[in-house]
């Protein structure tokens, strides 16, 4: 009675249970994560109905020297210094808040949890991680300051007026 | 009761109607008495038998029950208030102010809404408390206990995604900010942030996706878990009473509990 090929199969040899098993846990993995690729491309909007990044904030001849204009609704500052104009995002690099520029103190200030910047968007305090970024400022042939908020471009460079 | 009203009653009781329904039957034997919890469905995640030290109030404080309470609590006046509320820019804020100053009885929904929803959050961390310090998430509640933390994220994602359906300034600074700490995650997190805005910024959908979330899928999943972690305390061996627990090592011989207080001290 030797039987020792059907009691020792080869290793590499799989039973149909084996096999079926397999190829049910298989498909199985392959429907979940088809699944989940459907749920994640479902749950993230294509068409998003924001408002444009791109900002008129009017005449540049309507901003004084050394001045610091808050847009609120657009969520920018226009910043004249003499070596050109620039801006900045209103929306604190720490969590998102609304920041308000504070004349009496000469600086941009979050009232959420104190982060304070300089009008150049420089860190002074606070635990915000960046300074505020400058966000990508050009003229339209009307002489209109048009701000790029989705474009941030690194700091110091002004627009020369 | 009349002789008469018992009669009727018995009557009753012993029909088919009443046996197709309540297949227990009638009696008063302790066969009877547990039948009759463990064959309707709404009482059969409890216990046919329970210690009596298990219903004091000092086992427990009745932590676990009062926050299962202020849930129901918040599930019936959330659906009384979702007959008067629309979740849509800016309708949603008139909405609260309508609950507040015009619809009968509104105020009180809303409140009752609110401060219930305060009170079950800190009836969960107090059951947490009460639970860690007792001890009684010890094997073989470990596995209840792991369930008793999820129930805890439920309740507070809960509450934090009803904190912006008022649709005010306080629900959208503090949604700001709460989704904005989901972007430090590590690769992921803006597109955690997109996902659970529905968008950049914080706006219709996010109020939609929050009230979903709100209403339908965080409600589901607490009752969901709910139903594992009642039915685990009755797998579990009910309760967690002190000197309910089966001595360490059965067979051994048993030691009064002075004896392994002692042992307990003189440990290092």
């Amino acid at each position: 009675m030797d039987q020792s090929g059907k009691q020792k199969p080869d290793e590499q040899e799989i039973s149909r249970r084996v096999f079926f098993a397999r190829l049910g846990i298989g498909s199985l993995g392959l429907a979940t994560v088809g699944t989940l690729s459907f749920a994640y491309q479902y749950m993230s909007p294509n068409v998003l109905y924001e408002p444009s990044p791109i900002v008129n904030a009017g005449n540049v001849d309507e901003y004084s020297m050394n001045s610091v204009t808050m847009h609120a609704a657009e969520a920018i500052y226009v910043v004249r210094l003499p070596e050109g104009i620039f801006s900045l995002t209103m929306i604190c690099t720490h969590l998102g808040c609304m920041t308000a520029w504070k004349p009496e103190l000469g600086i941009i200030a979050c009232p959420c949890h104190g982060s304070r910047f300089s009008e150049e968007g420089q860190k002074l305090a606070g635990p915000a991680p960046r300074p505020l970024p400058w966000l990508r400022t050009w003229l339209s042939d009307d002489r209109d300051v048009m701000v790029d908020r989705s474009t941030d471009v690194p700091p110091f460079q002004f627009l020369r007026i | 009761m009349q002789p008469r009203t018992e009669a009727t009653l018995g009557r009753l009781m012993a029909s088919r109607l009443w046996k197709s329904i309540f297949r227990s039957g009638r009696g008063t034997s302790t066969l009877h008495r547990s039948m009759a919890i463990q064959q309707s469905v709404l009482l059969h995640i409890l216990p046919a038998k329970v210690r009596r030290r298990m219903l004091n109030f000092d086992a427990t404080w009745y932590l676990g029950t009062l926050t299962l309470g202020t849930f129901l609590v918040l599930v019936i006046t959330g659906i009384l208030l979702m007959f008067y509320y629309h979740p849509s820019v800016p309708q949603a804020y008139a909405d609260m102010k309508d609950l507040r100053y015009v619809v009968s009885s509104g105020l009180f929904l809303r409140n009752l809404h609110r401060w219930s929803a305060h009170a079950m959050v800190l009836l969960a961390f107090a059951h947490m408390f009460r639970v860690f310090y007792r001890g009684a998430y010890r094997p073989p509640r470990e596995f209840n206990w792991v369930v008793g933390v999820i129930l805890l994220l439920i309740t507070l994602l809960l509450s934090y995604t009803g904190y912006l359906l008022p649709w005010d300034q306080l629900a959208f600074w503090a949604i700001t900010v709460g989704s904005n700490i989901s972007s430090a995650v590590p690769i992921v997190g803006q597109k955690i942030h997109f996902l659970m805005l529905g968008g950049n910024q914080v706006n219709a959908n996010a109020l939609l996706r929050f009230y979903v979330l709100h209403c339908v899928i965080l409600p589901l999943a607490a009752v969901l878990f709910i139903a594992v972690h009642f039915w685990r305390i009755r797998k579990d061996g009910g309760l967690y009473v002190q000197q309910s627990e089966p001595a360490k090592g059965a067979g051994e011989t048993p030691v009064s509990t002075e004896d392994s207080a002692q042992e307990a001290v003189a440990k290092p």
